[in-house]
């Protein structure tokens, strides 16, 4: 009985401190596929996150719900989030999308920022980042550095995002060193350390000494350091903790821009449904500081690139292009269009092996 | 000095008690953990296990309830059946897999025809489906004597394997401008496992569930199979005594857990989910293993203890998004339970004895 009477007033004062706070703050969501502190992907959205609780202070609430599977289990957490108040939630990862879909239908008033996807409507926004630009630079560092001719690439899941990383690498590695090979290993997770680490061991053992990945873990920065002389890019965060060497360069993710600028919008009550593909312009891709196990020369060349890049002068995906089977793709100047460069499922020519089917 | 006794018999009344008291050690120990990390106790108790059932949205929390255990219940009573007679079937995770790849073929063999027979093909794939994965395993142990335990478990990682090949490749949407994953089935009304009365989340699935408690119950208590799976765990050698077939048993038991597994995953994929995709599987086939214990491999108790489960994951969701729980401290908290569960079991058949200290 007093145990009960204990619940039942710990309950209320609960539930009255939740409603006082419910009323006039813009409360914001955020849903993450692996946990905050890997280091890579989901560490930049929570450093997101917590720009937009220091950019508004008082006035804004975050939650967030980490190491959420794709499928029903997302549904059911941003249907949590809306339940209990949210104004706005971001979903951040692209299997997330049709959850979002879902949800977005039973809650109209509730805005919603899904990442990576393609999937929109009146109350659903996507955003993304235009990574494969930071791709052109690494690959030219990568072209330049290789000893050994062979690059190697970790890959997380043969979706277009991943491959038009891949292809954008590619290209500027072998503009500045024909001989450049590709080696590609498919991991299939977005964050799974052992596997990362045993992905990046065989490309170093098959003779890579340049090793790229698009997955989140600093797993195979550390396989490299021990391997010595095998460099690395940080990706999605900096991973600043292995320069100078194996961490070379890095692409980050800045999203914080963004995450203030549509929570400031639904607080002045002008969101909108957009879609959002930022790059270096704007800041949303940033390069990590090229650190001294690089040439001075590559590097100067590397950061014109990424001021070509960056002011428009310079498309990653210029043509003369041709596809891996041989057919032309862009002509001489040609750039390539969003909608290709968004659904890309072709390697370009001279990567060997074939895209998972 | 405290010794432990062997008791003469395994206490009834222990074996009863210690789920609910691994459930209070959970609660007290996991409660010390959340308070270590900050959070303030009896709030994170509260919230895991009330606010899904009480709380101000339980509307919406119980009916997820039944999304989340129907599909342990479903798994964990098929692998009870061979848990009792000492046939381990591990891999019920890649028999999930396998019953909803077959289900959704189906079902994407048929797009966009509208017919009622449909779905009742799907459900009979998915549980072939199961089945003939769990069939791998026991085929070998009754041909090659091979340990069933590593056949099925790593048949898991084969099935993964197919279900990203078929992800990316045959049963991609050839609509989804080349991103994985297949057609959602949820908009494919012929099949669509949708809730029998909307906002229940009562699917066919949560019905199987109960179907499958009902018929494991009666099984185990009033049937010739049901004893000779109990002899078998029991007493392996009077089991021979009396004339069961080892060889039979091992393939009725893997082979209705796989059907069981495969079924749970058709109505996963074909409802709560919607479309395979590469990690489709969330683990459920390994979770059920834990809910069939905490449950006493006992048909009624693998109901609670599916419910219970459920209530963790969606009160250890509530947490982290009202209190900033982290979700490691949410997966301990899990893992707490079974460990209590285990630890305790001792006093089933041990008991404490205080005894005066001898010289040696």
């Amino acid at each position: 009985m007093k145990l009960n009477n204990f619940l039942a007033s710990a309950a209320m004062v609960l539930g009255l401190a939740t409603a006082a706070v419910a009323d006039d703050k813009t409360k914001v969501g955020f849903v993450y596929v692996g946990p905050v502190g890997d280091g890579g992907w989901t560490y930049e959205h929570n450093k997101g996150r917590l720009a937009v609780e220091e950019e508004f202070g008082d006035k804004v609430e975050t939650v967030f719900v980490e190491n959420v599977a794709e499928g029903p289990d997302a549904e059911r957490v941003m249907t949590q989030m809306a339940l209990e108040g949210a104004d706005l939630i971001f979903t951040t990862s692209f299997g997330y999308m049709d959850p979002t879909i879902n949800v977005a239908k039973k809650f109209p008033n509730v805005k919603f920022e899904h990442a990576t996807g393609y999937k929109r409507a009146a109350n659903v926004s996507t955003y993304s980042a235009r990574f494969y630009e930071g791709r052109a630079v690494q690959g030219h560092i990568a072209g330049k550095m290789t000893k050994s001719n062979i690059v190697g690439y970790i890959g997380s899941f043969p979706i277009p995002e991943v491959i038009r990383g891949i292809n954008s690498t590619y290209i500027h590695a072998k503009k500045v060193n024909p001989d450049v090979q590709f080696k590609i290993v498919w991991v299939y997770t977005w964050f799974d350390p052992a596997k990362e680490a045993d992905a990046a061991k065989v490309l170093i053992e098959q003779g890579a000494d340049v090793v790229l990945q698009h997955t989140d873990s600093t797993a195979p920065q550390a396989a490299a350091q021990e391997a010595g002389n095998v460099i690395t890019f940080g990706q999605a965060s900096d991973m600043g903790e292995y320069a100078p060497m194996p961490r070379v360069s890095s692409i980050i993710d800045n999203w914080a821009p963004y995450y203030i600028a549509r929570t400031k919008a639904v607080m002045d009550g002008t969101w909108e449904s957009v879609d959002t593909w930022d790059g270096i312009s704007t800041g949303m891709v940033e390069i990590g500081e090229i650190s001294d196990a690089v040439p001075a020369d590559v590097k100067a060349e590397a950061l014109a690139m990424v001021e070509a890049i960056g002011s428009g002068a310079y498309n990653p995906f210029t043509g003369p292009l041709k596809k891996q089977d041989g057919s032309d793709w862009l002509g001489e100047g040609e750039t390539a269009d969003d909608g290709t460069l968004a659904g890309m499922n072709f390697y370009v020519e001279g990567i060997e092996g074939d895209i998972p089917q | 000095m405290i010794r432990l006794e062997k008791r003469p018999q395994s206490s009834h009344t222990w074996s009863m008690a210690t789920p609910l008291v691994a459930v209070l050690a959970t609660m007290i120990f996991g409660g010390a953990l959340f308070g270590i990390l900050g959070t303030n106790p009896l709030t994170a108790i509260r919230t895991i296990f009330f606010e899904p059932l009480f709380g101000e949205f339980a509307f919406y929390y119980r009916p997820q309830l039944l999304v989340k255990g129907a599909p342990l219940v479903l798994i964990a009573i098929g692998l009870s059946l061979g848990f009792r007679a000492g046939i381990w079937n591990i891999g019920a995770e890649g028999q999930y897999i396998i019953g909803a790849l077959v289900g959704a073929g189906i079902a994407l063999a048929f797009y966009p025809l509208d017919a009622w027979f449909v779905f009742p093909l799907m459900i009979i794939g998915g549980a072939a489906g199961g089945m003939a994965w769990a069939m791998i395993p026991a085929l070998l142990k009754v041909r090659f004597g091979t340990n069933e335990i590593l056949v099925s478990l790593m048949l898991v990682y084969v099935a993964e394997q197919f279900l990203a090949s078929m992800a990316l490749g045959l049963m991609k949407n050839p609509e989804g401008f080349g991103f994985p994953g297949s057609r959602n089935l949820q908009e494919y009304e012929s099949a669509h496992n949708a809730e029998l009365i909307t906002g229940t989340g009562m699917h066919l699935g949560v019905v199987f569930a109960l179907i499958a408690v009902i018929f494991a119950y009666v099984l185990l208590n009033r049937h010739m199979l049901g004893f000779q799976i109990r002899l078998t765990g029991d007493a392996p050698r009077a089991a021979r005594f009396a004339g069961v077939k080892p060889a039979r048993l091992i393939l009725f038991c893997l082979g209705a857990s796989g059907a069981l597994a495969g079924l749970a995953g058709l109505f996963e994929v074909s409802g709560p989910a919607g479309q395979v995709n590469i990690d489709f599987n969330v683990g459920y086939g390994f979770t059920a293993i834990i809910v069939a214990f905490l449950g006493r491999l006992h048909p009624v108790g693998i109901l609670l203890a599916g419910g219970l489960m459920a209530l963790t994951y969606i009160g250890g969701e509530i947490a982290q998004g009202q209190l900033g729980l982290p979700s490691a401290a949410i997966q301990v908290f899990q893992g707490m339970l079974l460990f209590f569960l285990l630890a305790l079991d001792l006093l089933t058949n041990y008991r404490f004895r205080l005894t005066r200290g001898e010289v040696a």
